[in-house]
């Protein structure tokens, strides 16, 4: 295990460096010039001189991704171009509406797909079993904003029991508006989410369902749910778990849309914002954030595997 | 697993009921000037900075309500006095003299002086000024302050518009370190708290100098979608919309009578910009053709159904020097064919028009490439996004023709400056703005700029598409807020919630 985790951590740290490098040349072959956008009509080619040394965007690339690349390390992510105001502490600001969004609509998501995921699975003969496994599939060619909008047609604007969009001023400091606040947005991606993660799960447990030592089990005198308890479960989890890792990285940023459609001060209206601007600083420190999150949870999602099911472990050390 | 599910479901009717508990609207009812209005808007700043980039949303937010200047440009397009309680120009229109508005303070306690109008104004001519007034200024010479109530201001050379462009720069207090993350002005409303991409409050300034606010302060909410932005209004969490982006949302509204529409008046102009300088567009006979092969009018209904004003020109009705040219190179496909074949052109030609990817020029450049097969002209629209058409169109005139908002008043100007652009070079028109500029009356100016607009109308030197409306829609509740929004400003101080 420790072998394990010393070259997975080698293995993550290597792709952390690869991501920035990518995101650092892919940004720089953008059309267009910061420069252009700091500057009033009519500037004359002098000051866009002046401004592109002021941003450093004259240097040579090597130089640029250097500097970049030492104040990252120590957690500088430089200056907004547009507003002249620190990147860190701008992202900071916005993580207590994506991270809570990101983990309850997961974990709303993970409790519906499980018992629902299964059930289509474990009922497949009955009508049910594909009815469910059906919604699913519509689930997940439905786009979320539309859930969003159709949330809360029904729940702001008829039934005005939740409000359309917004975060209080004083955020969660007001706790039971910063709760309401959040319920319509969590639902809409946690629904979303969970129509993937429904068949995965059925996928996994009809997998299971069919295995021989489940028949084994059973044949040694234990009831259909005790052998899928005692053996199915963990061994469904394993396929999903890696479903879930990936799962959360992509509802990380996929909030985008649902922030914009609930008006949420989250990362995501900042990183759209930022690129409409060609504010290079806040795309980086955006896309660095996620990117690690990413990276950080397939990290975890692979631990979980192996604690989950161990004999991957020895398959790879052999 | 049964028993799971129906858990899960109870637990969410619970949470939806609990839920039902809230309420967005907490204003007392009988003490309106106790009220605090929420505005909903899509222009958040970037910055509190008007010299730093700040935008359009810190003009909103800001300007009049937390920034006064010398003069104020007012909701109907008048140049008032604000903090300049009185002034004198010399005869010769060069040297003016500012008394001070006495007993003004700042937020932070600092009492105005003259040193602050100074450093105020060389904030804007600073070198490293974003400010889009920064050139206009350049025509000042020196700043002198001989006491703490006067300030004299010396130019170069008379400039008629000088005092309104006063009316553009905030008085700031020289004493302030941080003004994009703080403020420090004379307005009715000191800053609250700003929660990026949330939100931006104000609050009513006890020690303010004038009348003070109708109202205890204002929150502006800001928005990227404009659907949600709809929603914040019907569900009463906002008071008012600054400025509506689409008419297809408005239907909700005009047929409601707990909400009023407001249909203002607004200067921003869609223009199709020819290159002046490069064939065709160089033909005065090939504009003109241009310009009355397409149906205005049609594609002003297209896009915002009943709203926004056909115009002939750059100058808005808001402008002094407006005046109704819609009746030039008006909508004639036969005359724009007879044009054509003047031109050598009979059988039209080709050209390609440079498109900003947003709304509404993809729509507008669609709508051209129409309407000009008609006449044989042949249209290749180029997309393309804001950034590019700054760097290819603005900076390089590598372009024939595109399209383009133009958002300010007053700035039919631009017409008179060969190098800008659209490289439009009419040496009577240059004349007649720079003479309008030195003009020593307003009567004079108006008169100057009227005729150099009616030049450029007939000689087509732009095709002028439409006047975008200016849409504020409200609570029936509230009253006293701004429909016009000139220049992006939102005075909040008179609003009234009951």
């Amino acid at each position: 295990m420790i072998a394990y985790l010393l070259r997975r951590t080698a293995i993550l740290l290597g792709s952390l460096f690869l991501a920035a490098v990518v995101l650092f040349v892919l940004l720089r072959l953008l059309p267009g010039d910061p420069a252009n956008a700091l500057l009033p009509v009519g500037a004359t080619p002098e000051q866009i001189e002046a401004a592109r040394r002021e941003l450093g965007t004259d240097a040579p690339l090597l130089t640029q991704f250097l500097t970049w690349l030492g104040d990252v390390v120590t957690l500088d992510l430089g200056k907004s171009l547009i507003s002249t105001l620190p990147v860190g502490p701008e992202i900071a600001a916005r993580l207590p509406v994506t991270v809570p969004l990101t983990l309850a609509a997961f974990t709303l998501a993970v409790l519906i797909a499980v018992p629902v995921g299964a059930l289509a699975a474990i009922r497949a003969d009955r009508w049910y079993g594909p009815v469910l496994n059906a919604v699913a599939q519509l689930g997940i060619a439905v786009p979320a904003f539309w859930v969003g909008l159709l949330l809360i047609t029904v729940f702001a604007l008829r039934l005005g029991v939740l409000p359309a969009g917004g975060f209080p001023p004083d955020g969660w400091a007001d706790l039971p508006a910063a709760i309401e606040a959040l319920v319509l947005p969590v639902v809409t991606v946690a629904l979303v989410m969970s129509a993937s993660l429904i068949r995965y799960v059925r996928g996994a447990t009809l997998d299971v369902l069919g295995a021989d030592y489940l028949r084994t089990a059973r044949a040694l005198g234990a009831t259909g749910a005790q052998a899928m308890w005692r053996h199915g479960v963990r061994n469904a989890a394993v396929p999903v778990i890696a479903v879930l890792a990936m799962e959360l990285a992509t509802t990380f940023l996929g909030a985008v849309v649902v922030e914009s459609v609930f008006a949420l001060p989250g990362l995501g209206g900042m990183l759209v914002r930022g690129i409409s601007q060609h504010d290079y600083p806040v795309i980086q420190g955006i896309m660095l954030v996620s990117t690690a999150t990413v990276l950080v949870v397939g990290f975890l999602g692979d631990l979980a595997q192996r604690l989950v099911d161990p004999r991957l472990l020895h398959r790879e050390a052999s | 697993m049964k028993r799971l599910i129906s858990t899960l479901a109870a637990l969410a009717l619970a949470g939806t009921l609990a839920a039902c508990g809230g309420d967005a609207d907490g204003g007392s009812a009988g003490d309106s000037s106790a009220a605090t209005i929420q505005i909903g808007s899509v222009y958040e700043p970037q910055n509190l900075d008007n010299t730093a980039g700040g935008g359009q949303g810190v003009t909103e937010a800001l300007n009049g309500n937390v920034y006064e200047g010398l003069f104020t440009l007012t909701d109907t397009g008048a140049v008032e006095p604000l903090l300049a309680k009185e002034h004198k120009v010399s005869d010769d229109g060069l040297t003016y003299t500012f008394t001070l508005q006495p007993n003004v303070k700042f937020h932070s306690g600092k009492a105005l002086t003259s040193a602050d109008v100074k450093a105020s104004i060389e904030r804007v001519t600073a070198a490293n000024s974003k400010s889009a007034r920064k050139g206009n200024l350049e025509v000042i010479k020196e700043i002198a302050t001989p006491d703490d109530a006067t300030v004299v201001v010396t130019l170069k050379s008379r400039s008629i518009s000088f005092v309104y462009n006063l009316s553009y720069i905030w008085v700031v207090n020289a004493a302030a370190t941080d003004l994009t993350t703080t403020a420090d002005g004379t307005g009715p409303y000191r800053l609250g708290d700003w929660k990026r991409g949330s939100t931006l409050s104000l609050t009513r300034f006890d020690g303010y100098w004038g009348t003070p606010a109708k109202n205890a302060g204002v929150v502006f909410h800001y928005f990227t979608d404009a659907t949600a932005l709809n929603n914040a209004l019907l569900t009463n969490a906002v008071d008012i919309v600054t400025s509506e982006q689409s008419p297809d949302a408005l239907a909700q509204f005009t047929g409601n009578g707990n909400y009023k529409v407001n249909d203002g008046q607004s200067t921003t102009k869609l223009l199709l910009a020819f290159n002046d300088k490069v064939a065709p567009f160089d033909k005065v006979a090939v504009r003109q053709a241009v310009s009355q092969a397409i149906d205005d009018k049609k594609l002003l209904t297209s896009i915002w159904g009943e709203y926004g004003t056909p115009i002939g020109s750059m100058v808005p009705p808001s402008d002094p020097w407006y005046e109704d040219l819609t009746s030039v190179n008006a909508y004639n496909v036969e005359g724009a064919k007879k044009l054509l074949a003047d031109a050598g052109l009979p059988n039209g030609f080709t050209f390609t028009l440079d498109t900003p990817s947003y709304d509404p020029h993809p729509t507008a450049a669609t709508f051209i490439k129409s309407e000009l097969a008609k006449v044989g002209i042949t249209v290749n629209i180029n997309t393309i996004t804001a950034d590019e058409w700054y760097t290819k169109v603005y900076q390089k005139r590598d372009f024939a023709a595109t399209l383009q908002e133009h958002v300010n008043d007053r700035d039919v100007v631009w017409y008179g400056n060969p190098d800008f652009y659209w490289g439009y070079d009419n040496p009577k028109v240059t004349d007649l703005i720079n003479r309008a500029e030195q003009a020593t009356t307003t009567d004079e100016q108006t008169t100057l700029l009227k005729e150099a607009n009616k030049i450029i109308a007939t000689e087509a030197a732009s095709d002028w598409l439409y006047l975008y409306p200016q849409i504020v829609v409200a609570s029936s509740k509230v009253s006293g807020y701004p429909v016009n929004g000139l220049n992006a400003q939102f005075f909040a101080y008179g609003i009234v919630k009951n």
